[in-house]
């Protein structure tokens, strides 16, 4: 092998690269600016980004104390934020977008919903929400927490000893139930009015409470060791533009055999591999020096660790060069022409990225999605480098990401030998 | 010496090359003649190794090329017709590189680079960008780039296009100097007056068959025809009276313009005196004669009915 032409030919792509300001710019900077983007939305270096909170509008109709507690105890969640306004405002502001969820709290809401709590005879009432179609998740949470908020004001009115003492009152009368039900039901009012009548501080009120509390605890590498969104996020657009990187690979293959220049270097007693394989070495040394400056900005911006194996980390990271390389190649192939190329080779690597979860987690994907990711390189690569760097992994988690990369690699790379056009 | 036999190159249905055989001696030029579309490129990407031929075989030097690490390579340069150059590179950067590829390094490499760039006029824009040189200068340096590793045959394919005045007499200064070092040239072109000019033989290619070869007077003596007498006369008849001259032997016709008449005849040498034998004792003075040859375009033109231009 000729391996002054080679060296020479892998010192003049780098050195053609590096003197690219849109390339370095599209290589470098892009993917740091939208990770950092990314990673302050998803949370932030410390995990504790305070997130925005759903617009929620209340509609008391009932205008009693009961749905004054509601609308208080919701104005207290951090997790909404809540106006009460009108009917037909309300249902503006949704179909406008202004607001998430509107929940109506019809006209003798706190009469009826007492009643209904303990008498499976009586109609509970209806609690209209209206949603913003495109923002059916925070439906989905706004009512997990309305349903806490009304059982707590409900249960606090209707164990009232007034509410206690009406019940008993209207008991006898009740038509529906039988005699051993009413006696049960007059029972458990009449201890729940001793209870009440208990000596008790002033802060304690009658009714349910959600029983339990929750302590979230985010599960990273080591215990104690707050989770980095910047180490997702970072990992994601790294593989992205490193796969854009590749085309560019391919592009300058096409556009120097319209210059001429392959007609020079096919002159030249060179072989095959000296050609393509200079080309895949530089291709794959641009990508580890992106890895290296996009991960150290991580490391020193935003504290970004590699909690794992960091061979297993480097190991990850030139698998992934190597697979971009031979995806350049591949790249180089797809077309006769640099323009022909560009737009499919785009289609292809947004694809593929999109599959591999650089953009949003895998496991949103439906299960038979989910499935065909494995066999796309970039959800080996975003898996890779995830494991290794948050999740503190050892190296053996780190293998198979490397073997599938290393095999996508082969076959990229076989795929272009095969149908390169070597003739000019 | 460049040696081609019988190359033969097809595209599906189409033949680009069929049967090609020439061979150029040390210290020859030969042109590649033809329009747009003959075959010349394909011609001369086979002898370079680019392209592989269906057929027929390629010598330097007495030895074919033999896979694409031959060291027969080295003992040929390409000039391709596309500048083979990278712009954003300085014209040194460019040298070395090409040198690398022939394993030229060191001192040997700063030698061959300094005489590229003596050859190519460029010695002090080496270190500027290619992107800010001119046409005719990245030309220059694109046919510098093919002789740092001193090859003995130089394979030109249309080196000149687009290529202002100046440096297109650089360029053929630079070859006519080659050439009399001894170097083996092949020039393609579909500028006959530059093969006129610089080659001592020619093969006109069509459609990828070679309609003539030759040196340029055996070429031009395919077109008998086009030997032409320019005649001024300072006293002309009236209408017709140069009709007689038509019915002489050798002269193919007679056609007077004005006070010049235009006589076409078969041999130059054999039949003028008896052209102007004629106008002296019909009482014709003559205050001047000039002949004319044919030049290669109107051969090409003879021989196949088109214009090499108006492809």
């Amino acid at each position: 092998m000729n391996f002054t032409a080679f060296t020479a030919l892998i010192r003049r792509d780098l050195r053609l690269f590096f003197m690219d300001r849109r390339a370095v710019t599209m290589s470098f900077a892009a993917p740091i600016l939208i990770a950092s983007f990314f990673g302050y939305l998803f949370g932030g270096v410390s995990g504790n980004t305070e997130a925005s909170k759903i617009k929620v509008v209340i509609v008391d109709e009932d205008g009693g104390d009961v749905s004054r507690a509601v609308l208080s105890a919701l104005q207290a969640d951090q997790a909404l934020d809540v106006n009460a306004l009108a009917l037909d405002e309300a249902r503006e502001r949704v179909r406008t977008g202004k607001t998430a969820v509107a929940i109506v709290l019809p006209k003798g809401f706190a009469e009826s919903s007492a009643r209904a709590l303990f008498r499976r005879d009586q109609q509970r009432p209806e609690v209209p929400v209206l949603f913003d179609p495109s923002h059916s998740a925070e439906m989905q949470m706004v009512r997990g927490i309305l349903t806490q908020h009304v059982m707590e004001a409900v249960t606090s009115r209707s164990m009232s000893q007034a509410s206690i003492d009406d019940a008993l009152r209207d008991l006898d009368g009740t038509t529906g139930l039988s005699a051993a039900d009413k006696t049960a039901l007059r029972n458990l009012l009449t201890e729940i009015g001793k209870w009440n009548a208990r000596p008790q501080s002033g802060t304690t009120r009658s009714g349910f409470q959600m029983p339990y509390t929750v302590r979230e605890e985010a599960v990273t590498a080591h215990k104690g060791t707050p989770y980095n969104s910047m180490a997702h996020s970072f990992a994601g657009m790294c593989v992205q533009f490193i796969l854009f990187m590749g085309i560019d690979t391919g592009m300058v293959m096409l556009y120097q055999r319209r210059s001429g220049l392959w007609k020079r270097l096919r002159a030249a007693p060179l072989s095959r591999f000296v050609l393509i394989g200079s080309r895949a070495v530089s291709s794959a040394i641009i990508a580890m020096i992106i890895m290296l400056a996009v991960f150290g900005f991580a490391r020193v911006v935003f504290g970004v660790r590699i909690e794992g194996s960091f061979a297993g980390m480097v190991g990850v990271c030139a698998a992934f060069a190597l697979m971009t390389a031979a995806f350049g190649l591949l790249v180089s192939v797809a077309g006769k022409t640099p323009e022909a190329t560009r737009g499919i080779a785009i289609l292809v690597t947004l694809i593929l990225v999109m599959l591999g979860g650089s953009w949003v987690p895998t496991f949103i994907f439906p299960q038979w999605l989910q499935n065909v990711t494995f066999a796309v390189p970039t959800r080996w690569a975003v898996d890779g480098l995830d494991a290794m760097i948050w999740r503190g992994s050892p190296f053996s988690a780190a293998v198979g990401p490397i073997a599938a990369m290393l095999g996508f690699a082969a076959a990229f790379g076989a795929v272009a030998v095969w149908r390169f056009r070597w003739e000019a | 010496m460049l040696e081609v036999t019988s190359l033969h190159k097809r595209y599906g249905e189409l033949v680009a090359v069929r049967e090609v055989s020439f061979a150029v001696q040390p210290g020859e030029m030969v042109g590649l003649l033809g329009p747009n579309g003959a075959g010349k490129t394909t011609t001369v990407s086979m002898i370079a190794g680019l392209l592989e031929p269906d057929g027929g075989e390629v010598r330097i030097e007495g030895a074919s090329v033999r896979g694409e690490t031959d060291p027969v390579k080295r003992r040929m340069g390409l000039v391709p017709q596309e500048l083979a150059l990278h712009d954003e590179l300085s014209a040194r950067e460019n040298l070395v590189l090409f040198g690398s590829l022939y394993s030229i390094k060191g001192a040997a490499l700063r030698r061959a680079m300094d005489e590229a760039f003596e050859i190519a006029g460029l010695t002090d824009r080496a270190g500027d960008r290619v992107a800010t040189f001119s046409g005719g200068m990245k030309r220059r340096l694109n046919l510098a780039a093919a002789l740092l590793h001193s090859p003995t045959i130089l394979l030109l394919d249309e080196p000149t296009v687009g290529v202002d005045p100046q440096s297109r007499n650089a360029i053929f200064s630079n070859l006519e100097s080659l050439k009399a070092q001894g170097k083996t040239l092949v020039y393609t072109t579909h500028y006959m007056e530059e093969a006129e000019r610089l080659c001592d033989r020619v093969v006109i290619v069509d459609h990828g068959n070679v309609i003539a070869s030759g040196t340029l007077d055996e070429v031009r003596r395919l077109v008998p025809a086009a030997n032409v007498l320019e005649i001024e006369v300072e006293n002309p008849g009236v209408d017709g009276w140069c009709g007689a001259l038509r019915e002489m032997d050798g002269v193919d016709s007679a056609e007077p313009a004005g006070l010049t008449l235009r006589v076409t005849v078969r041999d130059l040498a054999r039949h003028s005196p008896d052209v102007l034998g004629w106008l002296r004792d019909h009482g014709y003075r003559c205050s001047h004669i000039s002949s004319e040859r044919a030049d290669l375009e109107t051969v090409f033109l003879a021989l196949t009915g088109r214009s090499v231009r108006n492809q």
